[in-house]
């Protein structure tokens, strides 16, 4: 690759625009222009130095800035389309089943439902295309970073303090005038700047004042916040870092925690709390007429369980950790992980009560209490009398095949086969018992006969543990500082020259905030005797200068 | 390297260094990038299920008559694990079938494991009654084989495995007697 040779006899790279020692204009654009591009000083992009190899290509693609924007793009339109429907997070779908997702869609939201389905926009932040978008996203946030921050830092670090007249005419503030004494000007100019903070330096009639070059590296600072950002999110995807598991557990129920393999939580209880009139401070009262029962707690005791080390998924061989009452924010944390309480259901039956009768004097031989999820093979009543448990449809669902079925193992509708063994009957009286349903096989003496039922809830507990937090937290102050640091620190510069006898020339430039800066080389002025500057861009002085005509 | 350099033109040497040098660090950038993407599109932080070639996990239930039993206790042998419910229909179907081989195959080194998911002793006790069962039956209590290390979703689920106790088969369905007795033998060590 060839390299560019200035008058001044400076070798720049290939693709520089303005000379990196002197700061002639090399290109006929920049030749023609009464005004240069400053960005990235003119420097040569790093990819545009060698197109050679397939690796010099690949990473050409992702330095180019319309590149980004345009990954950025799509990123965001694909983004946006994942937001139409519910993601299948979201979804209440049990198990794990692609095709009651795909009823779910349909069901809710038609052809186009069917459509989103079969796009996989449904599970879309998931889908390996988004995921190489990100990625793309991510690569190109790197190297076209990469490629403009070195040149940039270098052509500033070396950047020379006397420039040649073709670069200070073609800044965007410039004035050349001859004044009395050019000597003065630039000793008072320096005191002035310097007073101002500026950093000045000075080479043979020639001053370069710079200040808050800081603020040129706020973009880099908040890319490099974006990619510790994305390397959080990637962190996710190891074992151990990230856990997002619901789960739903009964009272009176001990389940392994999903996402948390050897710990075991039992739910001793659930309780939902309302504030009551007598309780509450008088103001609410009447809201609470207004409103009736105003839940104050949501509330779930459980267990912790660890198994034992060594011991196998299905032995019982565990330690108990510790009690304690799951609240609404209030999680159950250990080792990492917190469980909090998100949802609830009531009223699944959990035990009946029924009493043995004698069908004719209505006489009660005793009462038993079946409990639904741990039922017993015979109920003692005493005095010769006792029930035998024959058989229990939990879920009972009719008569298939001369059988009766259970369609589940939860006790929606349980449904019992007792024996009913008395001291005239030593041999039992066999009876089916439903819901509001009896059958006997011959007309019998006695009854069970149903009196109470207990009921039973279920908490649904969420169980998170995120390990990347403290790294998505660093990548979003990392981002802050970088957006505070380009934003309120502008990078300026002014240049001021002896030209040819008595002539003096002053040019400025800045990545932001014009007006400070014609300001501050008002300041200087107004001790120093520098030539008379325009600013190129200003669209107000040349409005004015057309008013003033007019009036 | 300074002497040489001189001998071939130095700068023209150091300039292929330097290029060198960009290339490797460009690669190097690239491939941890896209080494980046491929991390993120194979972690998948769904639960896994087993498939066939995978080992079986191990695990330790009490059978129906009081007495731990690991998987790991027949390794060597073939271990035909089947998951059931008293709810289930197939699985009241395919159990006088497995029932009617189970002895013979026990000769032949190959065990059954019947794991019953989390349901009360009363109905275990009434089922293994019903249909005269003599092989071992454990209630999976908190469900943590079933649904945590095995991850069985359909019932009845049936895991064929040989004698290193690896997954040859798995079964998401009811079983027919000739079906059953030849899964039987397909894991029956030599």
């Amino acid at each position: 690759m060839s390299k560019i040779k200035c008058q001044c006899g400076h070798e720049n790279p290939f693709g520089t625009v303005l000379c990196e020692k002197c700061g002639r204009p090399l290109t006929e654009e920049a030749k023609d222009s009464s005004m240069v591009d400053m960005r990235y000083e003119g420097s040569a992009r790093r990819s545009q130095t060698y197109k050679k190899s397939i690796i010099d290509k690949i990473w050409n693609f992702f330095s180019s800035v319309k590149i980004g924007v345009s990954i950025i793009i799509a990123v965001l339109s694909t983004s946006a389309l994942g937001t139409i429907l519910p993601q299948k997070f979201y979804v209440p779908v049990n198990g794990n089943d692609p095709n009651a997702y795909l009823d779910y869609y349909e069901r809710l939201y038609g052809t186009f439902g069917k459509i989103y389905y079969h796009l996989g926009l449904y599970d879309m932040y998931n889908s390996w295309w988004f995921k190489i978008l990100i990625g793309m996203l991510g690569t190109s946030i790197i190297i076209a970073s990469l490629d403009r921050v070195i040149p940039l830092y270098k052509s500033l670090k070396k950047q020379r303090t006397k420039r040649h007249p073709s670069f200070m005419k073609r800044q965007r503030i410039y004035g050349e005038e001859p004044v009395v004494n050019p000597d003065e000007s630039l000793v008072n100019a320096e005191k002035a700047l310097k007073d101002m903070h500026y950093n000045v330096k000075t080479e043979d009639g020639a001053i370069l004042a710079e200040k808050n070059r800081f603020g040129r590296w706020g973009p880099y600072v908040n890319h490099t916040g974006l990619i510790i950002f994305l390397l959080g999110v990637l962190m996710r995807g190891l074992p151990g870092f990230y856990v997002d598991e619901t789960m739903w557990i009964r009272e009176g129920e001990t389940r392994e925690i999903p996402g948390a393999p050897g710990y075991l939580l039992e739910n001793v209880a659930f309780t939902v709390e309302t504030y009551d009139k007598e309780s509450a401070d008088a103001v609410f009262g009447e809201a609470l007429d207004k409103n009736g029962a105003i839940v104050s707690n949501f509330q779930s005791d459980v267990k912790l369980y660890k198994e034992k080390e060594n011991s196998l998924p299905g032995s019982e061989d565990v330690e108990f950790i510790k009690e304690y009452p799951i609240v609404v924010n209030k999680p159950l944390k250990f080792d990492g992980y917190s469980i909090f309480q998100m949802d609830y259901k009531t009223g699944e039956l959990s035990k009946m009560k029924f009493a043995l009768l004698n069908k004719e004097t209505q006489k009660s031989l005793g009462e038993f209490t079946v409990d639904l999820n741990e039922p017993a093979k015979k109920y003692d009543l005493g005095s010769g009398s006792s029930i035998q448990l024959m058989e229990y449809y939990a879920d009972y669902d009719g008569i298939v095949d001369g059988e009766p079925v259970s369609k589940s193992p939860v006790p929606n509708n349980p449904a019992f086969i007792f024996n009913m063994i008395t001291p005239e009957h030593p041999e039992g009286e066999k009876s089916f018992v439903a819901i509001q349903q009896t059958l006997e096989v011959e007309p019998n003496d006695y009854e069970v006969k149903f009196q109470s039922v207990e009921s039973r809830n279920a908490s649904g507990l969420t169980i998170r543990k995120d390990k990347t937090l403290y790294i998505l937290l660093l990548g979003g102050i990392v981002f802050m500082i970088g957006v505070i640091q380009g934003s309120y620190w502008q990078h300026r510069r002014i240049w001021i020259q002896k030209g040819e006898g008595s002539e003096m020339m002053v040019a400025a430039h800045t990545n932001k905030n014009w007006y400070s800066l014609k300001k501050d080389i008002d300041k200087v002025k107004e001790t120093a005797a520098l030539p008379a500057y325009t600013d190129k861009q200003d669209k107000d002085t040349a409005a004015d200068t057309m008013e003033g005509e007019t009036v | 390297m300074v002497i040489v350099r001189k001998l071939y033109g130095g700068r023209e040497v150091a300039k292929m260094d330097k290029k060198k040098k960009r290339l490797y660090i460009r690669g190097a950038l690239l491939l941890v990038m896209a080494a980046a993407i491929v991390f993120a599109l194979t972690s998948n932080k769904e639960k896994k299920t087993l498939a066939v070639g995978d080992h079986a996990p191990n695990f330790e239930l009490t059978d129906m008559d009081g007495k731990k039993v690991k998987l790991s206790d027949y390794e060597g042998q073939g271990v035909f694990l089947n998951f059931w419910g008293t709810w289930c229909p197939p699985c009241k179907k395919e159990m006088p079938y497995i029932e009617k081989h189970f002895k013979e195959f026990t000769d032949k080194g190959v065990q059954v494991l019947s794991v019953n998911i989390g349901e009360s002793e009363f109905k275990v006790d009434t089922f293994i009654e019903q249909y005269g069962l003599t092989f071992p039956v454990m209630i999976d209590k908190n469900k943590s084989v079933s649904r945590n290390s095995y991850n069985v979703v359909p019932l009845p689920t049936t895991m064929l495995i040989d004698k290193n106790g690896v997954i040859q088969q798995i079964i998401t369905r009811e079983m027919s007697e000739s079906e059953i007795v030849s899964l039987m033998e397909s894991v029956q060590p030599e």
